[in-house]
């Protein structure tokens, strides 16, 4: 896909809107969800847990960052969406260790290291954007 | 049980995936408009497969919920990458797609920082 100045400037902005999104979403449902008695297999349970305030900002976040993913994927290929977007995995090692006070162990940061490379490497090959 | 609520988000994720996208391809090209949308809307209806599918995302959804509530977002939201391994083995063995060096390597990759994270 080739990009016009303005067009690469579009893009970056969206793909780091998406990343944010995601973060915001994902911390905050894992706050909220913390926060709340074990909902255990009845989907009711998940369904009353979108009414605390903060489960119901991270199912926000993550539903407009679905959007936004898709007016990415219209922006860009679908090869350089999956390996830039990797990078969520170690965001949000970070924000667990740093926002939610986990203890994050040199095997798991190692483990999320890997799985940002080996997603990215997937991700690069294309194979998906068939 | 941390494994159980990964192994069901991660095989919810990839059959939700997977029945949409064959759905979708014997669909033809959709438009998003609001015509379009509404087109799509009636056809999930008439077609059992994508409601499976939405099913599938709920499953997932709420197995994703279930996870950071008992167990770290720092091992949440990476272990939930297992999706490329299940996808890469589906694309070679039932899809037979041509998996490539590089995305073998890849999902291998993903499939040893997930057991590192479960450490």
């Amino acid at each position: 896909m080739a990009f016009s100045r303005g067009m690469h400037l579009r893009t970056y902005s969206v793909l780091l809107l998406f990343i944010a999104l995601k973060a915001i979403g994902n911390l905050s449902l894992a706050w909220g969800m913390k926060h709340l008695p074990a909902a255990g297999a009845n989907p009711l349970s998940y369904i009353r847990a979108m009414l605390d305030p903060f489960v119901a900002l991270g199912v926000v976040s993550l539903i407009v960052a679905l959007l936004t993913r898709m007016v990415l994927l219209s922006l860009a290929d679908l090869s350089f969406v999956l390996p830039v977007t990797a990078v969520g995995y170690v965001i949000a090692a970070f924000l667990g260790k740093i926002v939610l006070h986990e203890v994050v162990t040199a095997e798991r940061w190692m483990g999320t290291i890997l799985i940002f490379i080996g997603a990215a490497l997937v991700g690069s090959t294309g194979e998906k954007s068939k | 049980m941390k494994w159980v609520l990964v192994t069901l988000m991660v095989v919810a994720t990839v059959l939700s995936d997977l029945l949409q996208s064959y759905e979708m391809k014997r669909a033809g090209e959709q438009s998003v408009g609001a015509r379009g949308l509404l087109r799509l809307l009636g056809m999930i209806a008439q077609r059992k497969f994508l409601i499976f599918a939405i099913l599938c995302m709920a499953v997932s959804f709420f197995s994703f919920m279930a996870l950071v509530q008992t167990e770290p977002l720092s091992f949440a939201v990476p272990a939930s990458a297992a999706s490329f391994i299940l996808e890469t083995v589906l694309a070679k063995f039932v899809l037979k797609e041509k998996v490539g060096a590089k995305r073998a390597a890849g999902a291998l990759i993903v499939l040893a920082g997930v057991v590192l994270l479960g450490e």
